[in-house]
Formats: C-alpha cells, structure tokens, sequence
C-alpha cells in the first residue's frame, strides 16, 4: 500500500524483537522502534528491552553470583582449601554482568541490521492509526507509517506513590542491576517474585538485606485477579509453596518484616535513608536506616505517551493494559499487541516470544496457529528455586473440588546437600492430578536446585496430557532431584510423612 | 501365610539336580530370600515385606584385590552412583569457585583441593546409607545377614559368614540380584598393582598422576572428576568412547575433556603393570601395545584404574545347582519379561539381566514390579522402553530414547529427522567459558507424526533436564507439541 512499512513494531524486547524478526524472514519491510525513558534516578539502556537489561538476563546471573557463594562455602566440605569467609565486590560482579547485557545490545543490533529490519531510537506516538510519530534523541521528528502496528512496550517499575520520598530516594529493578557501586544495606519493598528474587541474590552476596511485605508473600496483587483462571501463572496463587520459598530465606539471612506498610523516605545527613512504616501487628509506627530501598510493587504497562485514546485502541481501565483478543488483535484493526502490555497474558520473555513469532506467522506467512496460553511454566529464581506449571493447588481445588483431586507431595534432599551439611527443609515437590480414572496431572510444583531445568521437560509432559500413571511409568534417572517427580507416591489425603527416604 | 520349619521337620523334599522343577508344597524358612543387598534387591525385599511375607536378604562383598570392602546397599550407594556424583559435585565446585571469581568473589591464591577431606566426607555420607538401610530392613522386618549366598539344591541355598560358618536356608521364591564388579585386564600386575572404581572411592591417599584404562561412562566419568580436582590425568582408549551411546554425543563428550585437561591416549591397550616405587601412592611403570600395529608405549603413573567393564556375579553362586540357564559367554542371566529365570521359582534382577539396562533405578523398578506382581496380585511388568539415563562427564549427558545412528538402523535415514543447536548457557557468559560446547538434539520419526524418539542434551545439570523430557516421551511427545510449549526462561533446558 502507501504505507512506508508492511510492519512496524513498537518497542525492542522479547516480544517486539521476535515479532519483528521473524516477519522479516518473510520479506517484508519491517521497522522496529525502541526507546527507553529514563527511570527517576536516570537509568537507561539499549535494545532489547526489559528481559535482556533490567530483567531474566541480569536477575539470573546476579542470582548465580550468589550461588556461587554458597558453592564457595559448600566447596571447603568437598576438600577444597579456601580460607573463608570470602569477600564480594558488586562492581566486578556488576561490570561482569552489565558487559554481557551490552553484548547482547550489540547482538540485537546486528541481528536486525542483518535481517535489513529498520531500527529507529525514538519514543512513538500515534497520530493515526497507521502512523507512528517520534522525537530522536537529537530532537528530530520522525514520521513513520505502516500497514500493521505491532504494539510491545511492555511495561516499567511502579512506585509506591502514597510514600512520602518513595520517587526521589528509592530505586527499582530498573536501577539495581545497573548500579556501579554496592547497594550495601537494602530494603526491597513489598512481595513479588521480583522482590524475592532481588532479596535472595542481594542477601547470597553477603549484603544486610531486609524484605517489607504488606500481607502474606507471592499473593498476586490487584493485577493477578484480573487475570483470567485459565492463564493464572502457577506462582501467584500457591501459597504453600510461597511459604517454603520465604522459609528458606529467612534461614539464609534475609529479614523479613511481615505486615509492614511504609509511610516516608527521608535522606540523612549521611547520605544514607531513614524509612518509617507502620507495623500492623503491633500497631505501631517504626524506622530503620539503609544505603539504598528498592520497591518492587508491581510494573505498570508502558502506554502513557503512545497516544492511544486517539486511534481507539482500547485499554483495561484499572490495570492500563491493551485489551487483545486470541489473536492478538486490538480493538483498531491492523494493531496488535504483544507481551506484559496486554491484558490478561502472563508476563514471561518466552511467551512474549512465542506469542510474536505466530503473530508474524499468522500476518505474513499464511498460518493460522494461535498462542497457546495454557500450562505455562516458569520458575523464579529465589536462593532456593521454585518451578511450576500447570494449576496451583488451590486453582485446582477451586476449580475441581478438594473431593477431585489428589496431591501426591514429598519432602526430599538433593544429595549434594548431604555432603555440604545443607539444610534441605524446604525441598519439596507436589503434583496436583484429577483424582477420577485417568488421573491427569493437572500442575507440577518444585522447590530446590535447578528447578527451572526440572520443570522444563514436565511442562512438555503436561502439553502432551501426561498422567499420574504414565508419570510412574518413567523410570527415573539417579541420582539426580527431578527423580524424585517419577517416584511420587504420599498423598497429602493420607497424612503420611512426605520424606523422601533413602533409594 | 507360609510357617517356618526347621531342616529337620522336613526330609521329605526331593532332590532333583537339572531341569524344571515344579516347587514341592512344601513349608519353606522364607517366603522370599533375596541374594544380594544392592538396589534391585533391597527394593525387592522391602516390597514383599509390605504384604507381610516372610524375608530374608543375604548380602556379602567380596574384598576387592586391594582389599576394599564395603557395606549393605550394593554398587550404587557404596561403589557406583552415589560416591561418584559426589565426587563430580566436588569437581564441579572446583570449576565453580573459577568462575565465582568473575562474579566478584574474592579470594587469593590458586586453591587447592584435599583428597582425604572429600573422600572422609563422602565415606561417612556411604556410612550412614549403609546404616539407613539396616535400619530399615530391621524396621519391616526383613531378615538380613552378611553372608555369601549360593544354591545347594533346590530351594535351598547356604549362606557362608565372614568368619566361615555356613548354614542352610529354604525359600518358596528366590530372587537373583547380585549384580556386578569391575573387570581386570588380564595381563601381569594388574590385580596386583591396579585399581578399580570399587577401590577408588575410599582410597585412602591422594591418587595423584592417574591412567584411567577404559572408555566406558566410569571410565570417563572417573577421568573427570579426577581432572577436576586438579589431578595429572590420561585415559587409555582401545578403539570408540562410550560404546553404545550415541557417537556424535560420545565424541563430543571426549572434545571436551581433551580441552579441558584429560589427556587421552587412542587405540593402545596396557599389556603390563609394574612397580617402580611402593608408596601411597606409589609410581607404576604402564607398557602398552598399539591395537593398529606393533607402537608399544611407556608410562609413569601413581596410579591405575581400571575400568574396561563389569562383570556379572554369578558363576560361583551355585545356579548350576538349581538349572538356571546363564549366558555362558557374559555371565547374564536370561529373563522372560516378568523376570523369571527357566526355573519358575527363581527370578532374577539389576544389572545381572540379559539385554536390559544397568541402572539403579531400573533394577528397583523392576524389583518392586515383580513383587507386587508375586504376593499382590498386580500385573504391570516393568517398562523398559525410553528409560532416560545420564553420564555425569565434566560435560554433563543425558538421553532418553533412540541414538541417531540406531534411529537410522531401524526408521532409515531418510524416516527421521534430526533438530539441533548448540546454546550457552548464561551462567557460562559472565565467566567466559565456551560457547559452543553445550548442544542438544532430539529425534523425530516422520512417519509418526513427528513423534520424539529420541532426546540428547550435553550440559549443565543434563541429568535434571533430561527427568522430565523423559516423562513426556513416555506420554508419546511430538515434535509440534514441543513447539507449542513454552520455555522457561533463561534455563538450558529451554533450548
């Protein structure tokens, strides 16, 4: 047609980058645009969006940093000679980490240069809807048109905003991971996974780290109840394994202080920050110093100057996300969107990407497959992993009756914890399965080491409509932990102890 | 329920010496004795006590050349998986503490690892396995004796103690499951002078400068975490690695080694050992010959291991005395699909098995099948087809299903289709270790829908990820439902 570009895809991340790829593999014009605001405190980055810069990537290596420690430490039992305790320094591990993500930056570059995708550095806004309009950096305008708008601009860090001081001296995920010097003594606030996760590494690297929590740890907030049952993700809602998750920590060293709501931030003299809450419990109002609070308090969908109202795309008027049908589509046709921006879609990197890809597929490649949002798993990468796919328990009693459904649960301890002398308390595995005839399984919960290379190939299972019997089918491989899923056998009905004893 | 009679209530039972026998109803000491304390047979056991049989378990280890012995759990808690992913855990940590160093962890000085540390630490773990185990067969009541078993005639076996007191004991039911200990070479100094993987775990100083002779996984997997320690290691290689496994995987499993540290010697086999210094450990002076001409080689090494194979343990057990058939040539024993050797009342399990896999969790599978089969009356036999299995090189390995070549034996090469790619994992990134070593692969069988026949992964945590591959192959994974799940993300398993 007219238009510039048979495709134009705002915002580089996950989503955007896989819709805008794999359209181009079809040869089409395709054009990307990136740009990232800056947070409060100034942070910014390159292509590639939340997972590859203030996301996945830096969570999970920082997190592996503070494996690391703990090898360190279980190393001295295994023979190895170190004096300890041994000493972190964030910035080698923050150079480390933020020299990766560059890489990764470059390579996204490169990628959409070599698949003649057009990218421009600019902030999008929509005069209409097959145009798309910016300012660079350098104060040009921009005009760009194209026969479809692939909307994928994710989302950004909420900020507590009823917390006197919470804008001017907090920071958030977005800032963390780019921090040149240590954090030293933090406060993430509030339970999400990414507090937790935060928390855990931040604590695993020896720094005094203490957790706020409004209520009961990984409850879903406002966000979670619009999702619809069906694309719950597993974690939200399962309390019993929020509960082992926070257990562990807390015996790793991480402070907890439940029931807690923060009412001001103010700065000292000394530069470092004086933090007032009230204590539920205790009805009283109390104060802490710490070098940096960090809040994790939900991400809000990154619409604000995309200037939808004036084409109609329509938006969900509590959570701010786009309303998309199965497919994809928005309310205007020839816009879509994917990713955390849409509502009632799980905010994970893989399902963004996949959901891009068929995007593209269905567009220009004459296919008609749709995202599949189904038995999603995912994993958060606490000190002490938790995988899961499928039904949280209590979605499953929901859904089905407590008298429907069998849980099959087992305390275990993976072996290299025996010689570490490591607590294995909180190890734990569950399977939540019909309990009429067939017995399919309807989600798998695992916590311990490597959970997300556990659950991986389960997930598969579970795609394929597995059974509790076709699960005791398939012998197990020794010695490893995820053996442990094919030997399930303690129902919680029966109320028999759970642990796991020897082969 | 069956009585117990003593020797001499009984004179009446007949005495035949080859053939079928059909089992005299006659009252027996034991519903079941099973012959050997190892995976297949504690599983065994600890079944049939559920359904309130009467139980005996005769365990016994034959002291090594060396004279290493062990306690009640059989190869794998004591000489076989246990230990070794223990001491791969401590190689692992080895690597572990390098790579901490890139993510801001300080400490001076190259570290140094201490063999007699690792080893006390492992051994007391072992010790309170073997421990665990008496406890529990005492707590369900099965009998258990430290004592070497073998028949005398039917339903009858004597059982000979350390200190050489026999006795006799009758079953209704005998269960085999001796399984198996490490081959030697036959070639002078080699019982003398060498080791095995029976002697390495407990070895009480430090191996130092090793030669590892064999290509099998504990060959390898030895090798590996030996290096990974800090050890001076080769590897003595007759012809292929890894027999039986997938050849590109095996192959690739060997590169990595090589480049990590292990030196690997191709196509030579050790024709003698020799001492040149005694000591703990002491120097060995190693001639080997070159199996593609008449090259000999010598070398200098603290120490040897053997590990060319295993052998199964049942030429001494008296199964002459009872008919049941063996395989003359390998020393397996045949089974019908419900494990019973040609003499109904004796079955057999674990690595002993003709044409089966040598697995732990095999064996208990099956062990725990035949039982339930016997004295519950259930009749769900044992699967053996898409047991995952992984080798837990310094390169991890983990497989489910066919290899490529044996998926182009049977479908042809042109009925399959093979899926690849190489990753990295991300903890790798930041420290700088290769890029393009990890690699996974599954097979597809077009013909079927594309259905997964078999799966590959070499990398970290191989046997983790592989567990639940596993699962879904077993509920009849394709290639498309593949696709449409989801990764975890950023996990190796998602590639």
């Amino acid at each position: 047609g007219k238009n510039e570009y048979d495709l134009l895809v705002i915002g580089g991340g996950s989503g955007g980058l896989a819709c805008a790829k794999e359209a181009a593999q079809f040869g089409r014009k395709v054009a990307v645009m990136d740009y990232v605001e800056p947070s409060p405190q100034g942070t910014t980055w390159g292509l590639g969006g939340t997972c590859v810069n203030v996301g996945c990537i830096p969570k999970k290596l920082m997190h592996q940093a503070a494996l690391l420690g703990s090898a360190v430490k279980d190393a001295q039992h295994y023979g190895w000679n170190i004096s300890q305790p041994v000493h972190h320094t964030w910035s080698v591990m923050a150079q480390g980490v933020q020299n990766y993500v560059k890489s990764l930056n470059w390579g996204h570059r490169v990628q959409l240069q070599e698949k003649k995708v057009k990218y421009f550095n600019i902030k999008g806004s929509f005069s209409d809807p097959h145009t798309v309009c910016g300012l660079t950096k350098a104060g040009k305008e921009t005009v760009v048109t194209a026969d479809n708008i692939v909307i994928a601009t994710g989302g950004r860090p909420k900020y507590p905003m009823d917390v006197a001081g919470a804008l001017e001296y907090g920071i958030t995920s977005d800032d963390l991971f780019w921090l040149k010097e240590s954090p030293g003594k933090t406060l993430p606030s509030f339970i999400l996974y990414v507090s937790l996760e935060c928390a855990g590494f931040l604590t695993g690297i020896g720094l005094d780290t203490t957790v706020m929590m409004r209520s009961v740890p990984l409850r879903g907030f406002d966000q979670a109840n619009h999702i619809s049952k069906k694309k719950q993700i597993c974690f939200t809602t399962q309390q019993q394994m929020a509960s082992l998750v926070t257990e562990h920590m807390e015996s790793y060293g991480t402070k907890f202080l439940k029931r807690c709501f923060p009412t001001k931030v103010e700065k000292l003299k000394s530069n470092r920050l004086q933090v007032t809450w009230k204590n539920a419990d205790l009805d009283r109002e109390e104060t802490d110093s710490f070098d940096t609070v960090m809040w994790a308090v939900g991400r809000a969908p990154d619409t604000k100057t995309l200037n939808l109202e004036t084409v109609g795309v329509k938006t969900n008027s509590e959570t701010g996300k786009i309303i998309v049908d199965a497919s994809e589509a928005t309310s205007v046709p020839h816009i879509y969107a994917v990713g955390d921006i849409t509502e009632g879609r799980p905010e994970l990197t893989p399902t963004a990407i996949a959901a891009g890809k068929l995007l593209a597929q269905r567009l220009f490649g004459q296919s008609s497959e749709l995202m599949d949002y189904d038995n999603v798993p995912t994993t958060v990468f606490t000190p002490l992993e938790y995988g899961c796919v499928g039904l949280s328990e209590e979605a499953a009693v929901q859904r089905y009756g407590s008298d429907n459904i069998e849980v099959y649960h087992a305390f275990y301890k993976p072996l290299e914890f025996t010689v570490a002398e490591r607590d294995a308390t909180q190890c734990y595995m569950k399977m939540v399965c019909l309990r009429e005839r067939e017995q399919r399984i309807l989600g798998l919960h695992f916590i311990g080491p490597n959970a997300g290379e556990v659950i991986q190939g389960f997930a598969l299972g579970i795609k394929c409509g597995a059974t509790y019997p076709q699960m005791m089918k398939t012998v197990g491989i020794h010695p490893t932990c995820a053996e442990e899923v094919t030997k399930l056998h303690i129902t919680k009905r029966s109320g028999l102890d759970a642990t796991v004893t020897g082969c | 329920s069956v009585q117990a009679h003593k020797e001499e209530d009984n004179p009446q039972r007949t005495m035949e010496v080859n053939g079928l026998t059909t089992p005299v109803p006659a009252s027996y000491d034991y519903d079941l004795i099973v012959i050997g304390g190892g995976s297949g047979g504690l599983a065994a056991a600890k079944e049939a006590a559920k359904y309130e049989k009467k139980v005996m378990v005769l365990d016994f280890v034959t002291p090594t050349p060396q004279g290493s012995s062990w306690g009640l759990g059989g190869t794998c808690v004591n000489v076989g998986c246990i230990p070794k992913k223990l001491m791969h855990q401590a190689a692992l940590l080895g690597q572990a503490l390098q790579d901490s160093r890139k993510f801001g962890w300080q400490f001076t000085e190259e570290v140094k690892h201490n063999w007699m540390t690792m080893t006390e630490s492992v051994q007391n773990y072992i010790g309170s396995l073997n421990w665990g185990y008496r406890v529990a067969l005492r707590d369900k009541k099965v009998t258990y004796e430290n004592a070497y078993g073998e028949f005398v005639g039917p339903h009858t076996i004597k059982a000979t103690n350390k200190k050489g007191i026999e006795k006799l004991y009758t079953a209704e039911r005998f269960i085999i499951a001796t399984g198996e200990r490490p081959r030697y070479l036959g070639i002078p100094g080699d019982k003398e002078y060498c080791v095995s993987s029976d002697d390495l775990f407990s070895l009480p100083y430090c191996p130092g400068k090793t030669l590892v002779v064999g290509a099998s996984y504990v060959a390898l997997e030895c090798a590996g975490f030996l290096a990974g320690l800090g050890l001076d290691v080769t590897v003595m290689v007759r012809s292929i690695l890894l027999r039986g496994f997938d050849q590109d995987m095996a192959n690739r499993i060997g590169e990595y080694m090589k480049e990590h540290g292990v030196n690997f010697i191709r196509e030579f086999v050790p024709i003698k050992v020799e001492q040149v210094e005694e000591g703990t450990p002491g120097i060995l002076k190693v001639t080997a010959k070159s199996t593609a001409g008449d090259q000999m080689i010598e070398g200098e090494f603290n120490t040897v291991l053997l590990a060319i194979g295993r052998d199964p343990c049942t030429r001494k057990i008296g199964l002459d005395k009872v008919g049941v058939n063996i395989n003359e040539k390998t020393g397996k024993i045949p089974v019908n699909d419900e494990e019973q050797t040609n003499v109904p009342y004796i079955y057999a399990v674990g690595d002993i098995l003709q044409d089966k896999l040598e697995l732990t969790p095999v064996a208990i599978q099956a062990g725990r099948l035949l039982v339930r089969r016997l004295y519950a009356g259930a009749t769900t036999k044992c699967d053996y087809v898409n047991v995952p299995t992984t080798v837990f090189t310094p390169l991890e390995y983990g497989a489910c299903g066919y290899s490529e070549e044996t998926a182009v034996e049977k479908f042809g090469e042109e009925n399959i289709e093979v899926y690849h790619s190489h990753f990295w994992p991300l903890e790798w990134t930041v420290p700088s270790r290769d890029n393009n070593k990890c690699y996974a692969k599954i097979i597809c069988n077009i013909q079927d829908n594309e259905r997964v026949i078999g799966f590959h992964v070499l990398g970290p945590n191989a046997g983790e990820v592989t567990q639940g591959f596993a699962a879904a192959i077993k509920c009849g994974l394709t290639k498309e439902q593949l696709d449409s799940t989801v990764g975890i993300h950023p996990v190796c398993a998602e590639v």
